[in-house]
């Protein structure tokens, strides 16, 4: 048995603590939007917060978000609805293509953003590096990690709501 | 099939005459009700195949493509709201069901019966390659980058113009007005003389009942309002906040998991398999040995991939078990070589006497060239889910041929294929390896030894492992050049003919040509990936190409240029692609600019790579690519497309190198099959030329240029020429 808080809300998980945290979201919290890519936390499709922090979920035992804060794709929005800055960069740019890594991407997006409110390109390659995009978008992620950034800084630094 | 044969639609007074090119007018309670009931809801009219409109005045485009990352719907969506006047704020899409009637080659289809006029208007766009795939009968297919070509404009504009038209008609006798007198604007009909005013949705039942006009006329270029305009795309919101539904978010009640392992070496079945330890683990349910194939089923994908894990599974002795990559080349070699000596080639192109012309030409330029077997890797790793219940299957599943899987399914197993719906969801990508009929059917395989519903997930290895390669060939070219540098001729083999039939042709004037190939075993089941036969042979011959202009002394962008005789797009594009990337410039030392320049389904594309080779692994630094796709509906969808492209082609070039030993894939995942980066990915520009010509296809020609532009630039840059890839992590580039 685990107790996270999961975009704000207590939850538990009645499941091996082994099995990785990216499971236990899509089946047993049924949060889908945090996708499964490679299972060797390679490609980055899989990144949620745990305490603030990005991980990737698929390596992530159970047993090790205990007690954790864990915030999804489906947790960065504001509690209005409004669409966080990141994402509505990238719908502005019009970043996703196939869609399938973009939970991904703007779940370390808005992380870096988070601790570095004007990365430069250094920062973007070293913090984006690890999210695979098969379609190839990684120039318009960039443009919108940029155009996030120079929105009002405490929106766009204000990360996520419950990470 | 029944009544939905295509006669049958024209019995049903729907389609008369010419007018299969305007798709199904029909509403509820229409004598087809079985079609209103698959897409119309309640208070909808159906006024035809493509375009639903709603009592709220909201129109919708039925797409009978799969959308897979390259804005499908919204050009589609964009292409019959042009045509309709609609009003794009209220214009949606929905994936059309997969049904003949959704058939996305109507034309093609009713063109080779013979017994269908085929509108003036749109008999232009049919082409060879239509036709092919129509008389495939594939059905369906999203692939070959056909969705505006084909699609759009012979299903979606026509659909559109044949609506308004309807609606207009049906306004005018409501109103006592000549048609001609009412002007339509925003999914709104108008007659300025007496002032009246409606919105679509008024006349929607009148014009449903109507018969489509036989050729509907169709927007001039000066005309466009939204084709041509960089609409957002209409499925992005959902890809941004994880709502978006691919297949292996499809969640349904008291759902099992599975997970499968395929044998290493193709062809092999299970001899024995030992599944005590799985089956003593909890939350796994079955083992199923399908001999072909294992499956574990489990309370969750995570314990059946542990399941998995921990089988012990023998597998039968194929004959290929000692083969590796190495053989497979020299075969390739062998198999060239005798085509030759025995004058058993196989004619691809023949004009004049390459071989004499070659003997007589002052130089002789000769080089032989390989690439490796690639795995598509899209990020959604494959899946489906299915539902096995009173002889009738439900499937869920990103397919590019969702009717083509239902019919396999059918086929392979003994159902009705009237008997399976295939509920088609977003794909996760496809680039071709999802227009496979294999995990439909173990889908269903799986699923019908259980009353619930089966996601089966196939892990990353399996993905890779399990795949439909782009095939390893190997080409070999010989040319003559004349005295004043001219190619006389072209001497240009190959291994593996598949698609285009056109790819292996070259724009340039050459008179003498033999274009063949030999033919060889290749022992590794292929599979179409991203712009099919254009990735081998546009690395192979602008290559070569680049090869004789340095031979020839001669700039190789100028070099193009003169043997592009009457071939002024191309030299356009060229043109272009010089201009933005400030082509002859000088450039430091280690850096170099290379061109290649490749016209595929339908679009003529240039790309220029600027490279730093002074690094290990040579680092792209710019891209820059002008296209040519005649016209382009949605510009900066189509940009995206071509940016995606070039990533894909330059991964492809730099990394991507499937490898068999001992008869089995070696790479398993993204660590040993990487991929191109954040921290790697060019800068990319690319600009847009609308000549006019015929709509050419926006998904997949961007990636023939990248791996030739590159392999040029390294050449620029140290004089090195790269003949075989991948670039990285082969040893090739020291």
């Amino acid at each position: 048995m685990a107790t996270l808080t999961v975009n704000g809300e207590a939850r538990t998980v009645d499941v091996d603590p082994q099995m990785p945290l990216l499971w236990a979201i899509r089946e047993h919290l049924k949060l889908p939007g945090t996708k499964f890519g490679c299972g060797i936390a390679q490609c980055g499709a899989c990144t949620v917060h745990l305490n603030g922090a990005p991980v990737r979920a698929c390596s992530v035992p159970l047993s090790a978000a205990d007690g954790g804060e864990v915030t999804t794709i489906e947790g960065v929005a504001g509690q209005d609805g409004a669409l966080h800055a990141v994402q509505q960069a990238w719908i502005d740019v019009q970043v996703p293509q196939c869609g399938y890594c973009q939970s991904g991407q703007i779940m370390s997006a808005v992380a870096l953003l988070r601790d570095k409110p004007n990365p430069t390109d250094a920062d973007i390659d070293a913090a984006m590096r690890g999210n695979i995009c098969r379609c190839g978008a990684y120039g318009r992620i960039r443009a919108a990690i940029k155009a996030a950034a120079s929105q009002t800084p405490s929106r766009a630094a204000g990360g996520s709501n419950h990470g | 099939m029944g009544k939905w044969t295509r006669r049958g639609l024209i019995a049903a007074g729907v389609l008369t005459g010419g007018a299969f090119a305007v798709g199904v007018g029909i509403r509820e309670g229409h004598r087809a009700p079985r079609l209103a009931g698959m897409v119309a809801g309640e208070g909808e009219t159906l006024v035809n195949v493509w375009v639903k409109l709603a009592q709220d005045n909201t129109i919708t485009a039925i797409v009978p493509h799969s959308e897979m990352g390259q804005g499908v719907f919204t050009a589609m969506a964009q292409m019959l709201a042009e045509e309709m006047d609609a009003d794009w704020e209220h214009v949606t899409f929905e994936q059309a069901p997969a049904h003949e009637a959704y058939a996305n080659y109507p034309l093609g289809k009713g063109y080779l019966l013979g017994d269908i006029r085929v509108p003036g208007l749109v008999a232009d766009s049919l082409n060879g390659g239509m036709l092919r795939v129509a008389q495939n009968m594939s059905l369906q297919i999203t692939g070959g980058s056909t969705a505006v070509r084909f699609t759009g404009q012979t299903g979606m504009r026509v659909a559109g113009a044949a609506a308004r038209e309807m609606l207009v008609r049906a306004a005018a006798r409501e109103w006592g007005a000549p048609a001609a007198e009412i002007r339509t604007e925003k999914s709104h009909l108008f007659h300025d003389a007496s002032g009246r005013t409606a919105p679509y949705a008024t006349f929607a039942a009148a014009a449903g009942a109507m018969s489509p006009p036989v050729q509907p006329r169709l927007k001039s270029r000066e005309q466009y309002a939204l084709m041509g305009q960089s609409a957002k795309r209409l499925d992005i919101p959902a890809k941004v906040d994880g709502s978006a539904v691919f297949a292996i978010d499809v969640d349904l009640p008291d759902m099992a998991y599975a997970a499968v392992a395929g044998p290493p070496v193709f062809g092999a079945r299970v001899t024995r398999l030992d599944d005590a330890a799985a089956k003593a683990m909890p939350g796994v349910r079955e083992v199923i040995n399908e001999g072909d194939f294992v499956a574990v089923v489990a309370d969750g994908y995570w314990r059946a991939e542990q399941a998995i894990a921990a089988l012990d599974i023998a597998w039968t002795q194929t004959g290929r078990e000692t083969l590796g990559q190495d053989a497979i080349y020299a075969q390739f070699r062998t198999d060239m070589a005798r085509a030759v000596e025995t004058g058993q080639e196989q004619r691809d192109v023949r004009s004049g006497d390459a071989r004499g012309a070659a003997a007589a030409a002052s130089q002789r330029v000769e080089a032989e060239y390989s690439v490796p077997y690639l795995a598509h890797a899209a990020m959604e790793p494959i899946n489906a889910v299915a539902h096995v219940k009173d002889g009738k299957v439900d499937l869920w599943i990103g397919h590019q041929n969702p009717l083509g899987a239902r019919d396999a399914i059918a086929k392979a197993l003994g159902y009705d294929r009237h008997a399976i719906t295939v509920h088609t969801c977003f794909l996760g990508g496809g680039f071709g390896r999802k227009s496979e009929a294999d995990y439909p059917i173990m889908a269903v395989r799986i699923a019908q030894r259980f009353n619930h519903p089966v996601k089966m997930i196939w892990s990353r290895e399996q993905d890779i492992r399990q795949d439909f390669y782009r095939p390893a060939t190997t080409a070999r070219v010989i040319a003559g050049l004349s005295e004043d540098n001219m190619p006389v001729s072209w001497d240009y083999q190959f291994v593996h003919k598949n698609d285009p039939v056109e790819a292996t042709h070259i724009p340039y004037a050459i008179e003498n040509q033999f274009i063949h190939f030999a033919e060889t075993e290749n022992p590794i089941r292929f599979g179409p990936w991203r712009s099919v036969d254009h990735t081998q042979h546009g690395f192979f011959i602008e290559s070569f190409i680049d090869e004789l202009a340095h031979a020839a002394q001669q700039d190789p962008v100028a070099f193009r240029r003169t043997l592009l005789v009457d071939k002024p797009r191309h030299i356009a594009v060229l043109d272009a692609v010089a201009e933005m990337s400030g082509w002859g410039r000088p450039m430091p030392d280690q850096r170099g600019l290379g061109v290649a320049l490749v016209e595929s389904f339908g679009t003529i594309v240039a790309e220029i790579v600027e490279v730093d080779a002074s690094g290990a692994v040579p680092r792209v630094v710019n891209v820059w690519a002008a296209a040519d796709a005649g016209f382009v509906v949605n510009p900066d969808g189509f940009t995206a497309q071509i940016e995606s492209a070039v990533i894909y082609g330059l991964t492809a070039a730099l990394y991507g190198n499937i490898s068999v030993e001992n008869g089995a894939v070696v790479q398993s995942n993204f660590h040993d099959y990487p991929m191109l980066r954040m921290d790697d990915a060019p800068a990319i520009a690319v600009r847009i030329i609308n000549s006019d010509a015929n709509f050419g296809g926006g998904g997949e020609p961007g990636t023939p240029p990248a791996a030739p532009a590159l392999a040029n630039a390294i050449f620029a840059a140290k004089g090195q020429r790269i003949r075989a890839l991948p670039l990285a992590g082969g040893g090739r580039l020291a």
